[in-house]
C-alpha cells in the first residue's frame, strides 16, 4: 500500500520538477540568441532522443518479459519503412498497427 | 488577416495531431488502471496525470512506489526519465522564445513528446511562419492529445482491471513514436544521428535511472551537429 503523505508528495514534486525541465530553456533563456554550436546541436534533439527512446522498446519489449519478438520486430520496420518513404504519419502508424494485430491472429 | 493565418496554423496542428489521439487513449487508460491497482483513488490518478502529464515518467514513479523504493528515489528515477523534456525546451527556444513569458510557461506545461515532434517538424519546414503561428500550431498540436490524457487516466482508474490489456497494446506508444521519427529524418546528417542514438540506445540500456537515454541522446546530437559542420566547413 502507498502512503499517502509519500503520493502526494511525489505527486506535486514530480509536477514541479518536470515542469521546471520543460520551462528552463524556453522561461529562462527566452528570446536571448543561443550560441551557433548550441544551435547546432539542438536541431538533432527530435531526431536523437526519440529513437533513443524506442529502441529498447522495440528490442526487447516489456511485454514479452525482454525476449525479443519477431512480430513487434516486424511492425517497427514497416512503421520506420512507410514513415520514412511516405512520410505520412497516420499511414505508418496504421500499418504497423496491422502488423501487430495480423501477427496476434497468426 | 494575420488571425486568418494563426487560425489555420491551430487548426493544422489539430490535424496532424489527431492520429495520435488514437494512442493516447489506450496509454491513458493503461496508466488509470495501473494506479487503481496500486491503490490510488481517481482523484489521485487525475491529479498524477495533470501535474505531470508525462506518461512514462508517470509509470515509473508507480512502480517505484509499488516497491516501496524511498521518496527521494522515487523522484530522482522519474525526473531523469523526464530529462528529455530539458532537451525539447531547448529545441523550442528558438521557435517560440519570443512569446511573452505567459506564453511560454504554457507551452513549457504542454510539452509532450507528440506536440513537440510535430511542432519541431512543422517549424522546420515552415520557416516563414510567425511566432504567433508556431504558438498556435504548438497549442493545435496538443488539442487531440492532452484532454484525453487526463480524460482517459479517469476512466482507466473508474473501470479498473476490467479492461483486458493484452497483446500488442504495449506497442501503440512505440509505433507512435517511430511514426513520428520518419518525416523528421529529412537529411544525411538527421538519419545519422538517428542510428548512432538507437545503437547507443541499446549499448547503454544497462545504465541506471534511465541515463542510457540521455547519454544516447547526447551522441546522437552530437553526431548530427559535427556532420553539419563538416558539410558547412567544405561548402
Amino acid at each position: 500500500m502507498i502512503e499517502r503523505t509519500e503520493l502526494w508528495i511525489v505527486i506535486l514534486g514530480l509536477g514541479v520538477g518536470s515542469f521546471a525541465l520543460r520551462f528552463v530553456f524556453l522561461g529562462l533563456v527566452g528570446n536571448r540568441a543561443m550560441p551557433p554550436a548550441v544551435m547546432r546541436h539542438l536541431r538533432y534533439t527530435a531526431v536523437s532522443v526519440l529513437p533513443a527512446l524506442v529502441m529498447p522498446l522495440v528490442v526487447w519489449p516489456t511485454a514479452t518479459g525482454g525476449e525479443p519478438d519477431p512480430v513487434r520486430l516486424g511492425s517497427a520496420a514497416i512503421t520506420l519503412a512507410i514513415a520514412t518513404l511516405m512520410r505520412n504519419v497516420p499511414v505508418a502508424m496504421i500499418a504497423g498497427a496491422a502488423v501487430l494485430i495480423f501477427g496476434a491472429w497468426l | 488577416m494575420a488571425s486568418v493565418g494563426v487560425k489555420s496554423s491551430y487548426w493544422k496542428g489539430v490535424r496532424d495531431a489527431l492520429p495520435f489521439t488514437l494512442v493516447i487513449i489506450p496509454f491513458a487508460t493503461l496508466f488509470g488502471v495501473v494506479s487503481s491497482d496500486a491503490g490510488l483513488n481517481v482523484l489521485e490518478s487525475l491529479g498524477f496525470s495533470i501535474a505531470v502529464i508525462a506518461g512514462a515518467a508517470q509509470f515509473t514513479a508507480l512502480q517505484l512506489m509499488r516497491d516501496e523504493a524511498p521518496t527521494l528515489v522515487v523522484l530522482a528515477s522519474a525526473l531523469a526519465v523526464n530529462l528529455r523534456m530539458a532537451m525539447y525546451s531547448a529545441s523550442l527556444t528558438p521557435h517560440l522564445g519570443h512569446l511573452p513569458l505567459w506564453k511560454r510557461a504554457v507551452a513549457a506545461y504542454l510539452t509532450l513528446d507528440q506536440n513537440y515532434a510535430l511542432s519541431i517538424v512543422e517549424f522546420e519546414r515552415n520557416t516563414a511562419q510567425s511566432t504567433s503561428g508556431k504558438f498556435a500550431y504548438f497549442l493545435g498540436s496538443v488539442t487531440p492529445i492532452a484532454p484525453f490524457w487526463y480524460g482517459f487516466t479517469v476512466v482507466g482508474a473508474l473501470v479498473g482491471s476490467a479492461i483486458p490489456m493484452n497483446t500488442g497494446l504495449d506497442f501503440a506508444m512505440p509505433i507512435a513514436f517511430i511514426a513520428m521519427i520518419g518525416p523528421a529524418l529529412n537529411s544525411g546528417a538527421h538519419r545519422m544521428a538517428a542510428l548512432v542514438a538507437s545503437v547507443a540506445a541499446l549499448l547503454f540500456v544497462w545504465m541506471p535511472w534511465n541515463f542510457g537515454l540521455l547519454v544516447a541522446a547526447g551522441l546522437g546530437m552530437a553526431t548530427g551537429a559535427e556532420i553539419e559542420r563538416r558539410a558547412e566547413a567544405r561548402a
